[in-house]
């Protein structure tokens, strides 16, 4: 009946859709831009999967109040972290792993999860040791640093040695990471004295490798059958002297002196 | 004030100036009396942010989306954490107790009280208004000021969209507020856009057309208590001071112009912001603070102190 009238209500209405229509892509598209969290920013101990931490985090910034090392940051807008959210970079301060968690404790939302209370069983990234070129131990020397700051010594990080090729007799004492306790703290990065660290923490998704789901392995299958599961197992025989034999683990030996 | 004799024709020189009327017939503080307890309040609250990073003094830590004071009183911006439940996210405790004090507070005294006494870009907002008008700046772009509606449904559609609080990434009042705390870095850009924006391209522009926030609290204080009410509007002698200093100038004109009609005097829009500056800059004192059950008018007679001047 008043048609002017609704013409321009329908006129109106389309605009303001189109405008805001235009701003909300322009606001998705950076949304989506955000979610990624560059490899060398990491989220406080607690904080899930990337996508549900930027929606349970409410930019409050007490848990970096609460951290007693000072380590965590807010995000500025011009950094590649989504903007207000907290975040440390190992090399430049690493996790300390305080035994009470205060960061989780202070979340008031629980985007940092309050059903963490063992610190060891935080998983923030996986240390990596990155470059085999320059690592000292690498190189056959005991700088061990990695090893030794690593707050859950001999679980996260071990020492295996291997025959030093180079020398013919020495040892290298190769720092191994053990991905189900290593939580991703960064002291190791933090402490590797090298100019650049050869370990570094990486997100977990980047640093860890997945067997394919049909995979089996055979010891382990072995070992909860209590047994072969394929044909008997057939005894090796090796091809030595007279009198001497092998073991696995022990190596050759004689049986009678000469 | 008795001793400024040339206020006739300082009237007439300088027309930008305002609540000059006001400070005329009640004197500089009574023209400017909520105005100074409004910019109280606002710094008042910022340093009582800051005494914790500046001096070590932990009143209160945290920020505007959500603070903790002494230990004890959770604080939580119920627009923020409505879009993190729209995430699909399900908060602690203190959380869900903070945002249910802030709804509750803000649903009594009026949703954008947020707005006027506590926000941080308020200053910058007003600072603009007040060079606008100063400067003698004159139209720019329209837009509805009805957009901020459709802004927040955005921001809350997006939070349901995209599983993240999308509008925290660009909104500047938060960027603002924690920035003064925990590193401005570029955050002062979104400041300065919003200044020059309000100040060049629209009046009133952020704040009373395109902001979430406001929107959001605006709905929160629908049927909230504390209004300014146009109590001795029979004194009004159409000067328009209230309408220029107002943030809001729809919400005055019925209840001010329109008690012929059977309009009560109560301001009841919730798009008022409480901020007191129509108070402030009435010469006649036709506005006062009241709540929104109160709709009775003062008669005229014998309620004229600045008429005797």
């Amino acid at each position: 009946m008043n048609t002017p009238f609704r013409r321009q209500f329908l006129v109106d209405a389309a605009r303001m859709a189109c405008g805001v229509g235009l701003l909300g892509l322009g606001l998705g598209l950076y949304v989506k831009q955000a979610k990624a969290l560059p490899p060398v920013a990491f989220r406080p101990p607690g904080a899930g999967a990337e996508q549900d931490f930027l929606g349970a985090c409410i930019r409050c910034g007490l848990c970096v109040r609460d951290c007693p090392p000072q380590i965590l940051a807010l995000a500025k807008p011009e950094q590649a972290v989504a903007t207000g959210t907290p975040y440390f970079i190992a090399r430049s301060g690493a996790c300390e792993m305080c035994e009470n968690i205060p960061c989780v404790k202070a979340c008031p939302t629980g985007a940092l999860d309050h059903k963490l209370t063992d610190i060891a069983k935080a998983r923030m990234g996986l240390a990596v040791l990155v470059d085999h070129e320059t690592c000292l131990n690498f190189l056959g020397m005991r700088c061990d640093v990695c090893y030794r700051v690593c707050p859950l010594l001999d679980k996260a990080i071990t020492l295996e040695p291997r025959h030093n090729e180079r020398t013919g007799k020495h040892t290298i004492f190769e720092p191994v990471v053990h991905s189900e306790a290593c939580t991703g703290c960064g002291k190791c990065e933090a402490g590797c004295v090298l100019q650049v660290a050869a370990i570094k923490v990486y997100p977990t998704q980047l640093a860890k490798g997945e067997l394919g789901s049909h995979y089996r392995l055979g010891w382990v299958e072995k070992k909860k059958a209590g047994g072969s599961l394929v044909a008997p197992e057939i005894e090796h025989r090796y091809n030595l002297p007279e009198g001497v034999t092998y073991e696995h683990g022990k190596g050759l030996s004689s049986e009678a002196p000469r | 004030m008795n001793a400024n004799l040339s206020t006739n024709s300082s009237t007439s020189l300088s027309t930008n100036r305002i609540a000059h009327a006001a400070i005329a017939a009640k004197g500089r503080w009574s023209a400017h009396k909520w105005l100074i307890l409004r910019r109280v309040s606002q710094f008042g609250i910022l340093a009582l942010f800051l005494a914790g990073p500046w001096f070590g003094l932990w009143i209160v830590k945290g920020n505007l989306n959500y603070s903790y004071t002494l230990d004890l009183l959770p604080l939580t911006d119920p627009h923020v954490l409505l879009q993190s439940l729209l995430a699909g996210h399900s908060p602690e405790k203190n959380a869900l107790l903070g945002a249910a004090i802030v709804a509750a507070f803000y649903f009594l005294v009026g949703g954008r009280v947020f707005c006027a006494w506590v926000c941080p870009l308020n200053p910058v907002t007003d600072l603009a208004a007040w060079l606008r008008t100063r400067l003698g700046i004159k139209g720019g772009t329209h837009v509805s000021r009805h957009a901020r509606l459709w802004i927040l449904g955005l921001t809350l559609v997006l939070a349901l969209a995209t599983g993240s609080i999308a509008w925290e990434l660009v909104n500047p009042v938060s960027m603002l507020h924690r920035g003064l705390f925990f590193g401005i870095g570029l955050a002062w850009t979104a400041v300065l856009a919003v200044f020059l924006f309000d100040l060049a391209v629209m009046n009133r522009g952020w704040c009373g057309h395109l902001c979430p926030v406001g929107a959001f609290y605006s709905l929160l204080g629908q049927r909230s208590v504390l209004r300014v009410t146009a109590t001795r509007r029979a004194a009004c002698d159409d000067c328009n001071d209230c309408f220029v200093v107002c943030p809001e100038p729809l919400v005055i004109r019925s209840p001010l112009k329109d008690g012929d009609r059977g309009v009560g005097p109560v301001i009841l829009s919730s798009q008022c912001t409480n901020c007191g500056r129509c108070i402030d800059v009435c010469a006649k004192d036709v506005f006062a603070f009241g709540t929104r059950f109160n709709q009775s008018v003062s008669p005229l007679i014998g309620a004229q102190p600045a008429a005797s001047k």
